[in-house]
C-alpha cells in the first residue's frame, strides 16, 4: 500500500472521535414477551389454584404400585419395540437398497402395507389372529400370544416400516465415494456396512430415531385397548374405581413429560457422540 | 521405511490392458484401450477432461466393470476369470482381494471421516489383511513419517488441510503395500499452495521403485517423475511415449493443441 494511491485515515487531520452504534429500540419485542409473561403466570395460577385439578390425589397415585408397574411396562415395551423396530428395520433398509429386484420389492411392499394402516387397526387385528388361525404350532393362538406378546408384535411392525425409510434415509445421506473407497481397500460387505456406512448414517438417523422413540414411548398407551397394564391404562384402572379422571390422567400426563425429557437429553449426547470428526465437534 | 519399500520393490506389478471398452449407456467412454506398464514404472495419463482418463484408471482396480477386453495386473486377470472365450465375473470376495493389491488415491481423499487418522489407516490391514492391530499400527505410524505427518495420527480428517488429507489417503493406500498404485487427479481438490506437498510425496515413491499410473494436470510434474507419458481424447490413446517425445515433440496434433493450452 503506496501513500501516494490512498488517502489513509492516518494522514487524516485528528478529528472528532469515531461515532458510536445505538441499537433500534425493541419496544414491540418488549412489550410482547411482557403480555405473553403475564399470560402464562395466570394460566398457573388458576391451575395451582383450581381444586378440581385434585394435586393431593395427583401426590398420592404418582409413585403408587400399580401406576409405577404400568411405567415400567410402559418403558420396557418401548425399549423393545424399538430396539426389534430397528433391527427389523435395518434389514429392510438393507433389502431396500439391495441389486435383487425381488427382494427391493418385498421391501417396499412391506413399508407401503404397514404404513397404510392404522396401527389401532393392526393392534386389534393381532389380538383377533386366533379367528385365522386357531392354531400355530399345535398350541392354541389364544394361549401362545397374550395381550402382551401381540402388543409387541403388532408394535415391533409398525414401528419396523417407519424405521426402515430412517435407515434407508441415512445409508442414502452417506457420500458414494465413502463406499468407493472402501471397495478399493478391499473391505467386505459387512465390514463397509457395520464399519464405514452405518456409523456415518448414524448422524441423520439419530435425529429422526430420537423422534420415533418420543412417539413410541407415547404411542404404547395404545394398547390400553387391549388391556395391556401399561403406564395409561394402570391409571385408567384407578380412576374407572374411584372417578377421579383427572388427577389419574395428570399423573399419567407427568409420567410421560419426565421420560420424555429424560430421552431428549439422551439423544442430545448420543448425537453428539456421532457427531464426531466433523468440523466444529470435539 | 525400507521395509515397506523393499516389500514393494518385490511384488511391483506390471499392467496389461487389451481392447478395453466401456460404455456409460450411449455414451462411449473407452474405445479400446491398449496400454503396458511394465513393473516398476511410472506411467502418466493426461488428457482434457471427459477424455475416459478416469475411467481408464478405475477399470484397473474393477471400481468399473469393462464392456469388453482384458485388464491384466501381473499377468491377472482382474475382475473376471477367463474360460475360452468368455470372461466370467469374480465373485465379490475374490475381486476384493485382488483389489488389497492395487492402492488406489482419490481426487477427494475419501477419508473416512469418523475415524481418526490411524484408524483410517489400519483399517485395511486388520479387516483385509487380518493383521495383527498392533502390527499394523507399527506400520501405518511409520508410513505416517514417511509422508511427514507423524504428529497427526490422533487427528480427524477434518482437522487436516487438503494436502494433510491427501497424505494421508496415500499412506492408507500404502498401508496394503500395493504393487501398483493408481493416482486419480491426486491434487485436483487442492488449493495451488498445497499441491507440491503432495506431488513432493508421489515422487518419492516413484524413486522408491512401485508400479504408478498417474492421471493428472500437472504437466511440469509428468515432465519430470513419468517413464512413459499417456495422451487420451475421447476414450483413445492418441500418442504415448516418454516425456521428452510426447510434451516436448507431439507427433499428433490434438496432443499439440491441449498443451498449448495447459502449459
Amino acid at each position: 500500500m503506496s501513500a501516494t494511491l490512498v488517502k489513509t485515515p492516518s494522514t487524516a487531520p485528528p478529528a472528532e472521535p469515531p461515532p458510536r452504534v445505538v441499537p433500534t429500540r425493541r419496544t414491540g419485542q418488549w412489550a410482547a414477551a411482557a403480555a405473553v409473561l403475564v399470560l402464562l403466570a395466570l394460566a398457573l395460577v388458576s391451575v395451582v389454584r383450581n381444586e378440581a385439578f385434585q394435586w393431593d390425589v395427583v401426590a398420592e397415585y404418582f409413585t403408587s404400585a400399580s401406576v409405577l408397574r404400568g411405567l415400567g411396562l410402559t418403558l420396557w415395551l418401548t425399549a423393545l419395540v424399538m430396539a426389534l423396530g430397528f433391527v427389523l428395520g435395518t434389514l429392510l433398509a438393507a433389502l431396500r437398497l439391495s441389486a435383487n429386484p425381488v427382494l427391493r420389492a418385498v421391501s417396499w411392499g412391506y413399508t407401503w402395507f404397514f404404513r397404510s394402516t392404522p396401527i389401532l387397526v393392526q393392534l386389534l387385528f393381532w389380538f383377533n389372529i386366533g379367528v385365522l388361525y386357531p392354531q400355530i404350532l399345535g398350541v392354541n393362538t389364544v394361549n401362545l400370544l397374550g395381550p402382551v406378546a401381540v402388543a409387541v408384535i403388532g408394535l415391533t411392525l409398525h414401528e419396523a416400516a417407519y424405521a426402515a425409510e430412517v435407515v434407508r434415509g441415512g445409508i442414502l445421506s452417506v457420500d458414494r465415494g465413502q463406499i468407493e473407497a472402501a471397495h478399493s481397500l478391499g473391505l467386505g460387505r459387512w465390514r463397509r456396512l457395520t464399519r464405514i456406512v452405518l456409523p456415518q448414517a448414524m448422524r441423520a438417523i439419530v435425529p429422526p430415531a430420537g423422534n420415533m422413540l418420543i412417539g413410541t414411548l407415547k404411542g404404547t398407551s395404545i394398547v390400553s385397548v387391549i388391556a395391556v397394564q401399561d403406564l395409561l391404562y394402570s391409571t385408567q384402572l384407578v380412576y374407572h374405581r374411584t372417578y377421579e379422571i383427572i388427577p389419574l390422567l395428570l399423573v399419567a400426563t407427568l409420567w410421560y413429560v419426565a421420560v420424555t425429557s429424560v430421552l431428549g437429553v439422551g439423544q442430545h449426547y448420543v448425537e453428539r457422540h456421532y457427531a464426531r470428526g466433523t468440523a466444529g465437534a470435539r | 521405511m525400507s521395509s515397506v519399500t523393499a516389500t514393494a520393490e518385490a511384488t511391483t506389478a506390471k499392467v496389461e490392458l487389451r481392447a478395453v471398452h466401456k460404455r456409460f449407456g450411449a455414451l462411449h467412454v473407452l474405445r479400446g484401450i491398449d496400454l503396458d506398464v511394465r513393473a516398476g514404472e511410472v506411467t502418466v495419463v493426461l488428457g482434457p477432461s471427459g477424455s475416459g482418463k478416469s475411467t481408464l484408471l478405475r477399470t484397473i482396480n474393477h471400481l468399473e466393470k469393462v464392456d469388453s477386453g482384458t485388464v491384466g495386473v501381473d499377468g491377472v486377470l482382474v475382475g473376471y476369470r477367463r474360460s475360452g472365450n468368455k470372461l466370467h465375473e469374480l465373485r465379490e470376495r475374490e475381486i476384493l482381494k485382488q483389489r488389497t493389491r492395487i492402492g488406489f488415491v482419490f481426487q477427494n481423499f475419501h477419508l473416512f471421516p469418523h475415524l481418526t487418522v490411524l484408524e483410517n489407516i489400519v483399517e485395511a490391514p486388520v479387516s483385509a489383511l487380518k493383521r495383527p492391530r498392533r502390527d499394523a499400527e507399527a506400520a501405518a505410524r511409520k508410513l505416517l513419517e514417511r509422508v511427514g505427518l507423524a504428529d497427526k495420527a490422533e487427528a480427524y480428517p477434518k482437522q487436516l488441510s487438503g494436502g494433510q488429507q491427501q497424505r494421508v489417503a496415500i499412506a492408507r493406500a500404502l498401508a496394503l503395500e500395493p504393487g501398483l498404485l493408481l493416482f486419480d487427479e491426486p491434487t485436483s481438490a487442492l488449493d495451488p499452495e498445497l499441491v507440491g506437498e503432495v506431488l513432493d510425496v508421489i515422487r518419492d515413491l516413484a524413486a522408491s521403485g512401485t508400479t504408478m499410473i498417474v492421471v493428472t494436470h500437472e504437466i511440469g510434474f509428468a515432465r519430470e517423475v513419468a517413464d512413459t507419458v499417456v495422451f487420451m481424447d475421447e476414450g483413445r490413446i492418441v500418442e504415448q511415449g516418454p516425456p521428452a517425445e510426447v510434451l516436448d515433440a507431439p507427433r499428433h496434433e490434438r496432443t499439440r493443441a491441449f498443451l498449448s493450452k495447459v502449459l
